[in-house]
C-alpha cells in the first residue's frame, strides 16, 4: 500500500507530464493519456484546491445571488493506485459533494482534479467519456440506485450499451453473468427486477454495475450505511476482495469511523467543507492531532463496555454551523475547547504541524490546527 | 393510453407472476430468498393483480370493450342506417322497449331516423374524440413536462409559464371561442381544439414526476456512466414517470367525451351530417316536451360512457398509486 | 417458552415502586396479512422492564423489534396487523384487554414514545412551543399561558439553548439534534412511567448522538423511568443499557445483562454480530461475515429461524424450535438474567 508522502506540500502542482493547457484540450492526446497504465504506488488522482459553492438565489425569472453555500471550500488530496482513501465527516461537511465533483456530476467552482495528469474538470465530449469509463461510483441507497423498471441484466449491461467498445454485443450477456458471479450472486438472476432482492443483494448489483467497465477508481459514497449490520460485513469483504482482484483504487466516503478504519489505507477528516486532518489510518486513529478528529473518535460508541470504561469522552457542544455562513478563521473554533483569538482570525493551513516537523513520529501528519497536539482517544487509558 | 400500453405490459407480467413474495409490512424485510424460483414482478404486474380482483375495473373495462367494438363495427349491432329518414311513418315514434336491438327500440327522432341506429353509430365520434384527445394530450403534455422538469432553469421557467398561460384559459369558453372560428368543424378540428386547451394538466403532472425522478440515484448513475440525455430521458425517466401520467390521462378521458357532447350540444362541436351523441342531444331539445326520449337516450349513453371511463381511471389509479393501497 | 426476566440491574438505580415490573410482555405474537400470505413479525416475545431500568432491544430490520414496540404503544395498524396471542401487562393490567379510551389515557401520559425521524414526527406548521404546550393543555387542562411557561421549562430541561427565545420557532428552524431533543421533551412532558425510544439517534451525527444519548440517560435516572431502547447499533446499546434482548425473526434469541453479552455471547447470532463489526481501536483482518440473508417473514425457516445462516447448525436445529433457556456456568451455577434460544448454547458460551 502506498505510504503517504509526508513532506509533500499540499498546494504544489502535481509533478506529472501534464502541461497546464489553458486553451482547448487536445482530445486525442487526452484520451491517450487517460488510457495509459499507471504504476502501483503512483498517484492516480490528484485533487488540488477543489471548491464548490452553491449559489443561493432569490427571484423566479430574474435570479440574483444573495450568497453561497460553501459545500467544499478548498480541498486537496492524492489517491494512489490500489489504495483506499477514506473520507469521514458529519452530515453537511461536504463529503458527498466531493464524490459528485470527482464523478464530474457537479462542475467545480474552482480547483483541479488531475487524473493521470489530465485536469478532468476541463474535459468534455470523448475525453470525458473516456474518464467516466475509469472512474465509477457505488451509491449509498441500494433502493434508489437501481432503476425499478429495468431487469438486473439491463442494469448491469447498461455500461456496455453506453460504451459499446468495451464489449461486443454478443459477449454482453456472458459478461453480465460473469459480473454477477464475481459479486456473489446467482448468474441466473439476470431477468429479475431490483425489488426482488434484499438491500445487501442490491448493493452487490450496484457494485457489479460499477465494475462493468473495468474502472481504475471507484468512488463509494456511504456504500454500507443503509445495510443491516449482519450484511455490512459481507459487502465490505466483497469490496476488499474486488480491490485486490482488479487493483482498484477506492475513495471510501462514510460517517462510520470503524468501517472506514477497517477498509482504508489513508483517511481524511472533513469539517464544514475543509479537510481537518489527513494521514494513514494509524496516524489518524491512534495519533490524531486535530481536536475535531479527537472529538469525533471519542464520540463513537464502542460495542465493548470494557474497552469503553477507560476511554475519555469529549462531548462537543452545539451543532455544526451552516456552510452558508461558516465561522471566520478556523471553522471548528465555535465548538473547539482549545480555541483562542488566533483561531478566529487566521485560517489554519493543512500541513504537518511545526512541532512535529522533522520528528519521526506518527503524529507528524497533515493537520489543520494552530494548536495541534497528539491525543489518543480510542484506546483505554 | 392505458388500454394500449399498460394492459399488454401488465398482462405479460401477470402471466409470469405465479409465486411472488415482496410486500410491505412494517419493519419487515421480506426479501426474495435466494434458492426459490421466482418470477418477475413489477409495478405493472402488481397493478394487474389488483385490477383483476376489482369489480369496478371489471365492469368498466367490459363496458369500454363493448363501446370500442360498437364504434369499430357499428354494422354488427344494427341493420338500420342512422341517416335513413322516414318522416311519413316514424316521425317521433316513441320507443318500443320490447323490441330489443330493433330499429324502433328507442323510437325515432324528429326526422324519422332510428334513435337506436344513431346511438350505435354515434359511439364512434365520442370514442374517437375521447381516445384521440387523450392520446395527443398525453404525448404533448409528457414531452413538455419532461423537458421542463429535466432541464430546469430557463427551459423550465419558459415552458412552465406557457403552461400557466394555457391553464388560465377557461376550458369550455376557450373551446367555444376556438371552435366558432372554424367554419367546417370536422371531428379532427374538435380533437385538436380540445388538445390545444387540455395538454396542460398532463404537462404539470409529468413535470412534477420528472423533477422527483431525475434526482434518483439511478439517474445519477446513468449520468456517471456517460449516458446521453436521450438515453436517460427514454430509458430511465420516462418509464418511471409513466404511472402518474397514465392515471391522470385515464381519468381525463371521460371528461373529453363529455366536453365533445357539450360542445356539440352548444352548436360549436360536431354538426349534423356527422352522427354523434352530442349532435343528437342538441336536436332532441327542440322536441323536449312531446318527445323527451329523443334527448334522453343519447344523454344516457354519454353518461354511461363517461362513467365507464371514470371508473376505469379510478381503478387504474388505485392500482398504480402505492399510496392509495 | 421460558421467561427469563428477573434480571438484576447490574448498577442498581433504586428499583422504584415496589411490587412487580412496570411492563411485562408475555408470549406476544403479531402477524400481518399481506398480498402473499401472513407475515409473522413477532412470534412469542417475552420481556419485562422495571422502573429505572433500561432494556435494549437489539435486532436488524425485520426482527420484529419495532413491531413489538408499536404493539405496546397500541399504534399498530390493524388491519393488516393482528395480535393473535399474548399479553402486555402494564402495572399488572393487560393493555390488550382494555378499551380504546382506557388505552388512550395510558398512551402519552404513562407510556411515551420517541421516534427515529424527529422531523416527520413534528407538525411542520405549528410552532414547537405550541406542540409542547398541547400536551399540557389537552392532558392537564392548563391555560395557554401556563402551558407556554411549562414548555419553556421543558425545553430548558432538555438543554435547548435560549429556550424562551426559541419557543415560537418552527421545527424546520432547528437542527436534527435539537429536534430530537424536542421529541424527548414532548415524551417527557407528562412524566411518563415508561419511554420507548425507537432508534432515537440513528439519524443523527456521531458527535450529536453522544449528546442526545447522554441526555436521555440522565433524564431517565432523574425521573426513575423505565426505558426501552430499540436499536440495531451494538455500540449505542453498550453505553446506556442495563440488559439486552437480541431479536431475530420475531423471537428473542438471547437475553443478558449488558456487560455479559459482549464478553461471552451465548447465541451464534449474537456472536456473529459482534464479530462482524470492525473495531475502532485496532486494524483487523478480514471481517467475519454472517452468511446469507435475514429470513423472509412469510417463510420463516422451520426449527431455529437462524439455522440456514448458522455455522453450528445440526439436524435438530432444522426441526425443533429452541426455547429461551436459562444459561448456566460450566459448573451449573445459574447466570442471572441470561438466556439463550440455541440448542448449542453451551458450546457457544463455553466453547
Amino acid at each position: 500500500m502506498a505510504e503517504p508522502r509526508k513532506d509533500e506540500a499540499v498546494d504544489a502542482t502535481p509533478n506529472t507530464t501534464a502541461v497546464e493547457t489553458v486553451g482547448p484540450v487536445d482530445e486525442g492526446a487526452a484520451v491517450a493519456a487517460i488510457e495509459a497504465p499507471v504504476d502501483r504506488g503512483e498517484p492516480i488522482l490528484q485533487v488540488r484546491n477543489l471548491v464548490k459553492h452553491f449559489p443561493l438565489t432569490l427571484g423566479i425569472l430574474f435570479k440574483r445571488q444573495v450568497g453561497a453555500v460553501k459545500a467544499v471550500d478548498g480541498i486537496s488530496f492524492d489517491l494512489y493506485q490500489g489504495e483506499t482513501l477514506g473520507i469521514v465527516g458529519e452530515s453537511g461537511c461536504g463529503k458527498s459533494t466531493v464524490a459528485k465533483l470527482l464523478m464530474m456530476l457537479e462542475t467545480a467552482t474552482s480547483g483541479e482534479i488531475f487524473y493521470k495528469g489530465q485536469d478532468i474538470t476541463k474535459l468534455s465530449g470523448r475525453a470525458l467519456k473516456a474518464v467516466r469509463r475509469n472512474i465509477q461510483m457505488v451509491f449509498q441507497d441500494p433502493y434508489t440506485s437501481l432503476n425499478p423498471r429495468m431487469t438486473v441484466g439491463d442494469i448491469i449491461g447498461e455500461p456496455y450499451e453506453i460504451h459499446p467498445e468495451v464489449a461486443p454485443r454478443g459477449d454482453r450477456r456472458k459478461k453480465v453473468q460473469e459480473l454477477l458471479e464475481v459479486v456473489g450472486l446467482n448468474p441466473e438472476y439476470i431477468h429479475r427486477y431490483p425489488h426482488q432482492f434484499s438491500g445487501g443483494q442490491r448493493q452487490r448489483i450496484g457494485i457489479a454495475r460499477g465494475l462493468a467497465l473495468n474502472p481504475e477508481i471507484i468512488i463509494c459514497d456511504e456504500p454500507v450505511s443503509a445495510l443491516d449490520v449482519s450484511v455490512q460485513a459481507q459487502v465490505v469483504n466483497l469490496m476488499e476482495r474486488l480491490q485486490d482482484e482488479f487493483n482498484l483504487s477506492y475513495v471510501f466516503i462514510a460517517h462510520d469511523l470503524s468501517i472506514v478504519r477497517h477498509i482504508s489505507d489513508r483517511v481524511g477528516v472533513m469539517y464544514l467543507g475543509k479537510m481537518a486532518e489527513i494521514g494513514s489510518d494509524t496516524q489518524i486513529y491512534d495519533h490524531p492531532t486535530h481536536p475535531y478528529t479527537q472529538a469525533l473518535l471519542s464520540a463513537v460508541p464502542v460495542p465493548d463496555p470494557e474497552a469503553r470504561e477507560g476511554r475519555e469522552r469529549i462531548i462537543l457542544t452545539g451543532d455544526v454551523p451552516s456552510p452558508a455562513n461558516p465561522p471566520s478563521g478556523c471553522r471548528f473554533r465555535t465548538r473547539c475547547w482549545k480555541a483562542e483569538d488566533k483561531c478566529a482570525t487566521e485560517v489554519p493551513l493543512l500541513a504537518v504541524p511545526e512541532r512535529f516537523r522533522g520528528v519521526d513520529t506518527p503524529a507528524a501528519h497533515e493537520s489543520a490546527c494552530h494548536f495541534a497536539e497528539e491525543k489518543d482517544v480510542v484506546h483505554a487509558g | 393510453m392505458p388500454d394500449k400500453t399498460a394492459a399488454p405490459e401488465a398482462t405479460e407480467a401477470a402471466a409470469k407472476t405465479a409465486t411472488t413474495t415482496v410486500t410491505t409490512a412494517p419493519d419487515a424485510v421480506l426479501s426474495a430468498n435466494a434458492p426459490k424460483p421466482e418470477k418477475a414482478r413489477s409495478l405493472w404486474s402488481d397493478a394487474w393483480r389488483d385490477l383483476r380482483g376489482n369489480p369496478l375495473f371489471l365492469i368498466s373495462s367490459a363496458l369500454i370493450l363493448l363501446l370500442l367494438v360498437i364504434s369499430a363495427f357499428p354494422g354488427l349491432f344494427t341493420s338500420a342506417s342512422p341517416r335513413d329518414a322516414d318522416l311519413a311513418n316514424h316521425y317521433l315514434q316513441p320507443p318500443n322497449w320490447g323490441h330489443l336491438f330493433a330499429p324502433d327500440w328507442f323510437g325515432y327522432d324528429g326526422q324519422g331516423r332510428s334513435i337506436y341506429a344513431r346511438v350505435i353509430y354515434g359511439a364512434r365520434a365520442s370514442i374517437l374524440v375521447g381516445v384521440g384527445v387523450t392520446l395527443l394530450v398525453t404525448i404533448v403534455g409528457t414531452i413538455v413536462g419532461m423537458l421542463a422538469g429535466y432541464f430546469g432553469g430557463l427551459t423550465d421557467s419558459l415552458l412552465s409559464r406557457i403552461t400557466d398561460i394555457f391553464m388560465g384559459i377557461p376550458f369550455m369558453l376557450g373551446a367555444l371561442v376556438v371552435l366558432t372560428s372554424f367554419a367546417n368543424r370536422a371531428i379532427w378540428v374538435v380533437i385538436l381544439a380540445l388538445v390545444f386547451l387540455g395538454w396542460t394538466t398532463i404537462a404539470r403532472v409529468a413535470r412534477g414526476a420528472v423533477v422527483t425522478i431525475k434526482q434518483a440515484d439511478y439517474v445519477v448513475a446513468a449520468k456517471a456512466l456517460g449516458g446521453s440525455t436521450t438515453r436517460i430521458l427514454l430509458k430511465h425517466i420516462l418509464p418511471n414517470a409513466l404511472a402518474p401520467i397514465i392515471v391522470v390521462a385515464t381519468i381525463a378521458l371521460g371528461g373529453y367525451i363529455a366536453a365533445e357532447a357539450t360542445l356539440s350540444y352548444l352548436g360549436v362541436g360536431l354538426a349534423d351530417p356527422t352522427v354523434s351523441w352530442g349532435v343528437d342531444v342538441s336536436s332532441g331539445r327542440e322536441q323536449l316536451r312531446n318527445a323527451p326520449f329523443v334527448l334522453i337516450v343519447p344523454s344516457v349513453m354519454v353518461s354511461i360512457t363517461v362513467l365507464a371511463f371514470l371508473m376505469f381511471g379510478d381503478a387504474v389509479r388505485n392500482a398504480l398509486d402505492p399510496k392509495m393501497r | 417458552m421460558i421467561t427469563i426476566d428477573k434480571a438484576p440491574v447490574p448498577a442498581p438505580r433504586d428499583a422504584g415502586s415496589a411490587g412487580g415490573p412496570l411492563l411485562e410482555v408475555r408470549d406476544l405474537h403479531v402477524e400481518f396479512a399481506t398480498r402473499d400470505g401472513v407475515a409473522k413479525a413477532v412470534n412469542g416475545v417475552n420481556y419485562t422492564v422495571s422502573a429505572g431500568e433500561t432494556l435494549a432491544v437489539l435486532g436488524e430490520s425485520g426482527s420484529g423489534k419495532s413491531v413489538t414496540a408499536q404493539a405496546i404503544m397500541g399504534i399498530l395498524d390493524m388491519p393488516p396487523g393482528r395480535i393473535p396471542k399474548g399479553e402486555i401487562l402494564f402495572h399488572g393490567q393487560d393493555m390488550l384487554k382494555m378499551g380504546a379510551e382506557e388505552r388512550r389515557q395510558i398512551r402519552g401520559r404513562k407510556i411515551a414514545m420517541i421516534f427515529q425521524d424527529a422531523l416527520s414526527s413534528l407538525n411542520p406548521v405549528l410552532s414547537v412551543g405550541y406542540q409542547l404546550g398541547e400536551m399540557f393543555r389537552v392532558h392537564l387542562g392548563l391555560s395557554k399561558k401556563e402551558a407556554k411557561a411549562r414548555s419553556i421549562e421543558l425545553m430548558d430541561r432538555v438543554k435547548i439553548p435560549a429556550a424562551a427565545a426559541r419557543v415560537n420557532d418552527y421545527p424546520h428552524q432547528f437542527s436534527g439534534g435539537m429536534r430530537q431533543r424536542i421529541m424527548i421533551a414532548m415524551a417527557l412532558a407528562l412524566e411518563p412511567d415508561l419511554i420507548i425510544a425507537d432508534e432515537p439517534t440513528t439519524a443523527l451525527d456521531v458527535t450529536v448522538q453522544a449528546q442526545v444519548m447522554d441526555l436521555l440517560a440522565e433524564l431517565q435516572r432523574e425521573y426513575n423511568m423505565g426505558l426501552i431502547l430499540i436499536t440495531h447499533d451494538l455500540g449505542v446499546v453498550a453505553d446506556v443499557a442495563d440488559k439486552i434482548a437480541v431479536m431475530y425473526a420475531g423471537r428473542i434469541v438471547e437475553t443478558a445483562p449488558v456487560h455479559e453479552l459482549y464478553k461471552r455471547p451465548a447465541h451464534p447470532y449474537t456472536r456473529g454480530l459482534l464479530d462482524s463489526i470492525p473495531r475502532l481501536d485496532q486494524k483487523g483482518q478480514e471481517l467475519y461475515a454472517i452468511k446469507g440473508l435475514p429470513p423472509n417473514l412469510l417463510r420463516i425457516p422451520t426449527g431455529c429461524a437462524f439455522n440456514p445462516r448458522c455455522p453450528k447448525a445440526q439436524d435438530v436445529c432444522r426441526t425443533d424450535v429452541p426455547p429461551l433457556l436459562q444459561v448456566t456456568e460450566q459448573d451449573g451455577t445459574e447466570l442471572p438474567g441470561r438466556g439463550s434460544a440455541c440448542h448449542f448454547w453451551k458450546e457457544t458460551l463455553h466453547g
